[in-house]
């Protein structure tokens, strides 16, 4: 197996402009997901889906106060992707074997095998894979695994102008993100690291495509403390066959006990 | 910035990261302001106010950069007794009459005119044609008081004039807090000097003002008393609207320039070359030279045919007889005197103030042409407008001849870009455009080409301009696409006799020997190589990177970079050096191409009788100026007055806190039935303060984004931003629909209520401003209200740009009744059915066809 690949998003980088969104739209050839204003501030695309595979997101968070930078809100963006999780749940959740890991530890979903029984979709924690309506296969980033056969860098991560989106080996991203967490920590910012690895993120086994956050997961839109659904295997068969031995236990005693 | 130029905001980024603090002034919270250290609120049309009171800040805690302000800038210079400022004459300065200013008494002390770099003479200024005695033009040896203390210095008069905008007058005027204004003014201060600088980048949230050029005077001011000019870091950056929009001014399509910002010739002031030159060329600083520019542009456009005798053909040139501005042609196409009009590249009923008037023009022409990617809301007046859906016109009434030309995009043909920083950069042809589509260029060479074919016999003296056009450059491939290639190396300028590329202006004669297409664009093809398209990779090149595309004037990346050294040539400081003299090889060098003779060391002093560039001093940097130096005070070529002042707009919801005179008593207006002013201050009708921005998602007037699905779906539909409690006051809902009407016109729109929009507290009033983005307009794959509609037809009257930022508005919640204007009905009646989600689709839309259906706008 090659290198891991993956993407570091830095949100205190980003300015929101979108640019990861239409090239990525642009490159993919997707279609568009409908002209309508949500009214949630100047996000529009609303979720990650089929035909969405960057999304940014915008949360308008209220200052309490009269700070003096003049602001009564902070402006939090954040370039949303598939977090092609070390551990991916719709991996695992896929029955035909459409979705697999490929040698640069990007999750792919094969289109010429995916036979659309969507049961990804529920099994991925953060909402990110969907069928798509007209030709009800399953859609998501493919961490332009064409781009990267020409040894070139993914669309969106090309076109952010802030480096905001970076891309190349995770490990160095790794280390790229701690120090620049502790740089912010220092300027006084409550800056951490969402997904970096198993350790902060057992439930997925830790993120490929990990994120760089100001504030709360929920403030963007991604869950505390995702988990793909098999992460609770083991404990659920060990219940269950704790369960049994209890019934059987139950069961063997009153019998016993029944027979005096 | 970063919503409008996102990409080179990722430079401001950087700077962040090294430790750089971004302060953001702007009446809206926007995405620049998310990434700033300190965001200022202040109310739209207020900067002057903000401005002047940072220059009486640094003024009057004595932070300016003293070596710089007394060498480098006009702050000594001793003004004529005559004058009189606005502290004298409530608001007004001596020399006004009939509504426009007449300069002598702006004048240095002794000297009757100090000319301007590139004046215009729309208005005989100053200058302009009316003197024999070219003496007077030479300024040297100035009244000038080095100790500042001279009551008529420069120094004192700018003091004087700003004494009264104190930070509780900017608190009231801005509707900012004290506190606020003296951080920005602290942080400013300590970031300026020898060790360190500060720079300020503006856009059209400047310049769209009645007081537009007095905006950015202000920051000039500023910027030379802290000594931030011409240095690394430092500087005054004009972002501007448009890509390459920096190229159209540089070799203009504007009606008052000629390449390289030489005046366009007035028909009574300009009748022969001669009494041209002399009205604009000053005897001394650089300008002393602009004869061989002229003269070089005429034998570039007119070639064998102009000679000496003939004055190159000057008087074959078209002379202005008036303002010919785009507002003004408006109010002529209104009034039936044009019979027609090109629109190349421009949605103007979109993209320009009061489209109803503009449309209105339109109307009356014989003949409009429009040349752009897809059918644009100018090219459709005739079927899509709001007069139109209200019934009030027909389209089978309106006779303008329309004819539309699909225009090539930027990958489908050869050219530069000439982009804010005045860099060129070539762009190469990748694909040939589809069908009927062509460049530019092409139109223009095939349109002349004709044109000199039809005059090809005639004999008429007024014939003899298109007779005589040089117009031979060669073509290639099936369309017959002209050279731009070629057309760059006649910019750049050649020897008449032999055809070699000269390498720069300085190499330009005023005998008819050399031609050049644009003097400052000359050294672009210098050595037969097209600079312009060099891409050397920044790793490969020092931090300038002066091998990346190439900038005008000769490759200068920085202008005024003299004044990065002190008058002895020597750098301010290790940490900012950038150009500075060497005595060794007794030559100025440096980081970058030297802004000055490259010879002249900074001991350097003129003899009384010295002559044109003879007279710039070796500690001279501001060397377009014809004393060498950055004008704190301006005694010419700015016409409503030489020092900024605080004025409102010409619609505005408070009086002026400083003066009696309310506006800029020089503005440009129409006075007109069918387009009226709202000019009432506190007026329940109008309370409110409007003004228009960008989104990053969408692009101007709309005809380059609302066509392509990917930018539309982001940006969808018009929405205005209000904050909550102007909700709460006026009942408008998030995400639903709200009617903004001005004294002109009303719109229909979504209302987005935000914390990111504030109420401002202004002498004892609550005045709250509405923001609205101005992309939408009736064609395209998404479609809206045209926002520009609402503002009036009025403008700054150095450039005559409109007031586009700020006018007074009402709102109502609800959608737009098709039966009601609100001029007529009143702002706030609120009548008729709502017309429902189908009421903008009522008339047959073009151009969409089957497969690119459009979307239903849906309500929420």
């Amino acid at each position: 197996m090659t290198t891991t690949l993956g993407f570091f998003t830095d949100t205190t980088l980003c300015i929101g402009c979108k640019a990861c969104e239409v090239a990525c739209k642009q490159w993919n050839q997707l279609p568009d997901d409908g002209f309508h204003l949500t009214g949630m501030s100047y996000d529009n695309t609303v979720a990650l889906g089929a035909s969405t595979w960057r999304h940014v997101t915008f949360a308008e968070r209220a200052l309490d106060g009269d700070p003096t930078n003049g602001a009564r809100i902070a402006w939090k963006m954040m370039s949303d992707v598939c977090k092609h999780c070390e551990r991916a749940g719709c991996l695992e959740a896929c029955p035909t074997g459409a979705i697999l890991q490929t040698e640069h530890g990007s999750i792919y979903i094969q289109p010429d095998v995916c036979n659309g029984c969507g049961y990804c979709v529920p099994a991925c924690p953060f909402g990110v894979v969907a069928r798509r309506e007209d030709d009800g296969r399953a859609w998501k980033c493919t961490l332009c695994y064409d781009r990267l056969q020409g040894q070139l860098e993914p669309a969106c991560a090309k076109a952010c102008p802030t480096d905001s989106i970076q891309f190349g080996p995770l490990d160095e991203l790794r280390a790229r993100a701690e120090a620049r967490v502790e740089l912010l920590r220092v300027r006084g910012l409550d800056a951490h690291l969402y997904g970096e690895d198993g350790e902060a993120q057992p439930g997925t086994g830790g993120l490929h495509a990990f994120f760089l956050l100001a504030d709360e997961p929920e403030v963007y839109n991604l869950p505390p403390a995702p988990a793909v659904p098999t992460h609770g295997a083991g404990r659920s068969w060990l219940a269950a066959v704790a369960g049994a031995a209890g019934l059987a236990a139950l069961a063997f005693g009153s019998v016993l006990l029944s027979r005096d | 910035m970063a919503e409008c130029h996102p990409v080179g905001f990722r430079w401001v980024m950087k700077a962040k990261e090294r430790g750089a603090i971004l302060i953001h002034v702007d009446p809206r919270y926007t995405r620049t302001s998310a990434v700033a250290d300190l965001h200022v609120p202040i109310r739209a049309g207020t900067d002057i106010a903000f401005l002047g009171g940072l220059v009486r800040y640094v003024l009057e805690h004595e932070r300016d950069f003293r070596e710089y302000v007394v060498r480098y800038t006009n702050a000594a210079t001793i003004i004529s007794e005559a004058f009189r400022d606005t502290e004298d004459l409530d608001g007004l300065f001596s020399g006004f009459a009939d509504g426009h200013y007449d300069p002598t008494s702006w004048q240095y002390e002794g000297i009757p005119i100090v000319p301007a770099a590139g004046h215009k003479e729309v208005v005989a200024q100053l200058g302009a044609g009316k003197r024999e005695d070219h003496e007077l033009d030479r300024v040297v040896n100035e009244h000038r008081d080095e100790t500042l203390q001279h009551p008529r210095c420069v120094y004192q008069i700018l003091r004087r004039h700003v004494s009264r905008y104190t930070p509780e007058m900017v608190s009231r005027i801005c509707g900012i807090p004290e506190e606020q204004f003296l951080r920005v003014a602290r942080a400013l201060c300590d970031n300026s000097g020898r060790d360190r600088t500060s720079a300020i980048c503006y856009a059209v949230g400047w310049t769209q003002h009645s007081v537009g050029v007095q905006y950015i005077r202000t920051a000039a001011i500023l910027q030379l008393l802290l000594g931030n000019i011409g240095r690394p870091g430092g500087g005054i950056m004009a972002l501007r609207g448009h890509a390459s929009i920096q190229g159209s001014t540089d070799i203009p399509t504007l009606f008052d320039l000629l390449p390289g910002y030489l005046p366009m010739p007035h028909a009574e002031h300009s009748r022969d070359l001669g009494a041209y030159l002399r009205s604009h060329r000053s005897a001394s600083g650089w300008w002393s030279e602009m004869p061989k520019y002229m003269v070089s542009l005429l034998k570039a456009w007119f070639g064998d045919a102009a000679t000496k005798d003939n004055e190159y053909l000057f008087g074959r040139l078209p002379h202005l007889t008036g303002s010919h501005s785009h507002l003004q042609t408006i109010a002529d196409m209104a009034d039936g005197k044009v019979a027609g009009y090109f629109v190349i590249g421009e949605n103007p009923v979109v993209g320009t103030v009061d489209g109803a008037l503009q449309r209105k023009g339109l109307r009356e022409l014989d003949w409009l042409v429009v040349r752009d990617f897809a059918p644009t809301e100018t090219a459709e007046f005739w079927r899509v407008a709001p007069e139109i859906d209200r019934g009030e016109i027909r389209p089978e009434d309106i006779a303008t001849e329309v004819f539309f030309f699909p225009a090539a995009t930027h990958t489908e043909k050869d050219g530069t870009f000439t982009n804010t920083q005045r860099l060129l950069q070539w762009h190469h042809k990748a694909i040939e455009p589809p069908g009927d589509a062509r460049s530019d260029l092409w139109f223009a060479y095939h349109l002349g080409r004709r044109l000199k074919q039809r005059y090809a016999g005639t004999t008429g003296e007024r014939d003899l301009a298109i007779r005589a056009l040089t117009w031979d450059y060669p073509t290639e491939g099936a369309h017959e696409e002209p050279s731009a290639d070629a057309v760059l190396r006649e910019i750049n300028g050649y020897e008449v006799a032999t055809g070699r590329l000269v390498d720069g202006f300085t190499e330009l004669t005023d005998d008819g020997s050399t031609a050049c297409g644009c003097w400052i664009y000359s050294g672009c093809y210098r050595k037969g190589v097209n600079q312009t398209a060099r891409r050397k990779s920044r790793t490969e090149q020092s931090w300038v990177a002066p091998e990346w595309g190439w900038s005008w004037p000769a490759n200068r990346r920085l202008l005024y970079n003299r004044a990065s050294a002190a008058p002895d040539g020597t750098p301010w400081s290790e940490r900012k050096r950038y150009v500075w003299w060497d005595p060794g090889q007794q030559r100025w060098i440096g980081h970058d191409v030297p802004d000055f003779f490259a010879d002249r060391p900074p001991g350097y002093r003129p003899s009384g009788d010295a002559r044109g560039l003879a007279t710039i001093p070796g500690d001279a940097p501001f060397i377009m100026q014809s004393d060498g130096r950055g004008w704190l005070f301006a005694p010419s070529g700015i016409v409503d007055g030489p020092l900024p002042t605080h004025y409102e707009p010409q619609e505005s919801v408070i009086e002026n806190q400083l003066y009696g005179q309310q506006c800029n008593p020089a503005r440009e207006q129409w006075v007109r039935r069918d387009s009226p002013y709202h000019m009432a201050a506190r007026d329940r009708r109008f309370p409110y303060v409007l003004t228009t921005f960008r989104l990053t998602e969408q692009h101007t007037a709309g005809a380059m984004s609302r066509w392509l699905s990917w930018l539309s779906e982001l940006q969808p539909e018009l929405f205005c931003e209000v904050s909550p409690e102007l909700a709460a006051e006026r009942g408008l809902v998030h995400g639903g629909w709200a009617t903004l009407s001005t004294a002109r016109a009303e719109i229909e729109c979504r209302v987005l209520v935000t914390r990111r929009v504030r109420p401002l507290h202004l002498d004892g009033q609550v005045v709250h401003q509405i923001g609205v983005p101005y992309h939408w307009g009736g064609v395209g794959r998404v479609r809206g209200d045209v926002a520009n509609d609402l503002f009036p037809i009025h403008a700054d009257p150095n450039v005559h740009i409109p007031e586009s930022k700020v006018c007074t508005a009402q709102i109502v919640a609800g959608r737009r009744s098709q039966g009601r204007t609100a001029v007529i009905d009143g702002p706030t009646a609120i009548g008729g059915p709502d017309p429902g989600p189908d009421a903008v689709h009522r008339r047959d839309r073009p151009g969409i066809s089957a497969d690119t259906a459009p979307r239903k706008l849906e309500e929420t």
